[in-house]
């Protein structure tokens, strides 16, 4: 190794890192780069981009062209861009109410036990998220495992038409996603000094109190952590709006995917994607600055 | 510590008070997670023993789906295309990885050190159809058509921080006196590297390795974009499957993925584990 490799340690470094650079940088950041000039073309209508410069795609988010060549707001697309949303936003506040008490639980246990527990929650994430996802359709599904012995004890008669609509996707999004929440919620809790709850007991808080003024400040990182590790899968969604919600209620991502496919929009689907890179940028930014924060907090003490 | 803890969890168990920090309900609410967790699961692979046409009108049991899975020339075909991606993905990866690791892990700090674990780690922050539309622009941009060689690349580009993750973890646990003491004895830079520094850091290489390989293994919706006609992996195919009916055929390819994933999410576990015993003795 000596002898070929470079003497001075900043080349040696550079030549350490160029495989990963020039992975990355070709496949994934001029990609990028590419899709974002890509938003600002005119669409092939056999898919593609003619090399027209437009703000089209842009345009087209909010409004359409009517019979009279005239521009008139159009609600579908932001409608969507809404729902989506709404939906990722709902599913994290699921993830983060059943898996907060679920990772504090954990904590609460001797160190054995919680490595054994930390398996199980990370063994489904593990798994394809297709496959998970397909059960719910088993469960959820006209006759499935929920439905049908309801039908059979004849408490309903009908279908409960469970799948196809806005719940089945939040039910499918917080499933798939709920161990990205309680494993950093988990590291940040571990973290935690339990003297400091005997402490604020002593001092007459009671449980819930401590739970709030002392626990859930400290664990805050964690709990920032994982609201943004569910948060931006959940934006970019395709597998549980096109399976659980039968295609037709559309979330972004896979409104981006039907642009790359179906729809041969390509310019608009570049757009689209923008929108969410600009959507996890700025969660990032939160987070960074949450980080931050944390960082200036711990050095005061 | 836990002695103690115990003790007042005793006393306290008998006069009925929990221990500070203690919920009542908790344990319950932790099991009722487990259960929402794991009974889809158990569902999908009850079902596949269903003997019936349709899914979920179940006639008996039976393994008969199975053997048709086990006999589909398109399954199979599928099959092979994962096994091939994966396996040249984790390799490439998992090579980039360790040498990105060792600069960052090893190399002191430098300008430029935080930027490069950025970029290493943006797979892990883009939304997958995002990176899955922004490759599928650039390969058909540059005209680039390679077949399954496209998937592969793709897969390459989002394993290394997946086999990143691992290795510097073990890196930044691993302690350098043996290197240094490897060093004192006269050894080479290459045979300090060889013999000392590869085998500690082995364990971490193989985690990193089954993580790649499980995440390019089970990765769906990057492979349905960039792949062609014939580049078809096992999740693309399952989906397929999916959209065109559900027959018990889905659940039985898709309970022996699930099952072949997670032996190798238990194999890493055991092998972190072990990694993680060796090194604080």
């Amino acid at each position: 190794m000596s002898t070929w490799l470079p003497k001075s340690a900043s080349s040696r470094r550079w030549l350490g890192l160029a495989p990963s650079y020039i992975v990355i940088g070709i496949f994934m950041l001029i990609p990028m780069v590419i899709m974002g000039v890509f938003s600002f073309l005119e669409p092939n209508p056999y898919g593609g981009v003619k090399a027209v410069g437009s703000f089209d795609a842009y345009v087209k988010l909010f409004f359409e062209y009517d019979l009279e060549d005239q521009l008139v707001f159009n609600p579908g697309y932001i409608n969507i861009v809404w729902r989506s949303f709404q939906l990722s936003i709902m599913a994290t506040v699921l993830c983060l109410v059943v898996g907060f008490p679920v990772a504090y639980y954990i904590t609460l246990q001797p160190e054995n036990k919680r490595n054994f527990y930390i398996y199980l929650v990370t063994i489904p994430f593990w798994t394809n998220l297709l496959i998970r996802t397909f059960a719910w359709i088993i469960i959820l599904g006209r006759g499935g495992v929920i439905e049908l012995p309801l039908q059979k004890l004849g408490i309903i008669d009908d279908s409960l038409r469970m799948m196809y609509s806005d719940g089945a996707i939040a039910v499918g999004l917080t499933y798939s996603y709920l161990p990205l929440m309680v494993l950093p919620i988990y590291a940040s809790l571990e973290k935690l000094d339990f003297r400091l709850l005997e402490a604020a007991s002593d001092l007459y808080a009671n449980r819930w109190v401590t739970m709030w003024k002392v626990v859930i400040p400290l664990c805050k990182p964690g709990v920032v952590a994982g609201c943004i590790l569910v948060f931006i899968p959940c934006i970019g969604a395709f597998i549980a709006p096109n399976l659980l919600g039968g295609g037709k209620k559309l979330m972004l991502g896979s409104l981006v995917q039907f642009q790359f496919s179906s729809a041969r929009n390509w310019p608009f689907g570049a757009a689209l994607s923008m929108l969410l890179l600009s959507a996890v940028v700025v969660s990032l930014i939160f987070y960074a600055r949450a980080a931050k924060k944390r960082a200036l907090m711990e050095g005061e003490v | 510590m836990s002695d103690h803890m115990n003790e007042t969890k005793n006393i306290m168990k008998k006069k009925k008070i929990l221990p500070v920090g203690h919920f009542r309900g908790l344990g319950a609410w932790t099991f009722a997670f487990f259960i929402y967790l794991y009974v889809p699961i158990v569902v999908l692979v009850f079902y596949s023993f269903n003997s019936n046409r349709m899914v979920m009108n179940w006639e008996g049991f039976g393994i008969s789906w199975y053997l048709k899975a086990f006999s589909n020339n398109n399954i199979q075909q599928a099959v092979l295309n994962s096994l091939i991606v994966a396996t040249v993905a984790t390799a490439c990866a998992t090579a980039i990885a360790t040498i990105g690791a060792l600069v960052l892990a090893r190399g002191g700090s430098f300008k430029g050190k935080t930027l490069s674990l950025g970029l290493i780690t943006l797979p892990l922050m883009v939304p997958e159809i995002v990176t899955a539309v922004a490759v599928l622009i650039f390969f058909s941009s540059i005209g680039m058509n390679l077949g399954l060689g496209n998937v592969i690349i793709a897969h390459i580009t989002f394993c290394i921080p997946f086999a990143f993750m691992p290795i510097r973890a073990r890196l930044e646990g691993m302690d350098t006196t043996l290197e240094q003491a490897a060093r004192d004895l006269y050894a080479t830079e290459w045979e300090t590297f060889r013999f000392v520094t590869v085998p500690l850091l082995m364990p971490g290489i193989v985690a990193g390795a089954m993580l790649a390989f499980v995440i390019s293994l089970d990765d769906f919706i990057i492979t349905l974009m960039v792949g062609g006609a014939g580049s078809t992996t096992l999740p693309v195919y399952i989906y397929s499957m999916i959209r065109r009916g559900l027959t018990p055929e889905v659940n039985a390819i898709s309970t022996v993925l699930l099952f072949f994933s997670i032996a190798i999410v238990t194999a890493y576990w055991i092998v972190s584990k072990k990694s993680q015993t060796k090194t604080v003795h």
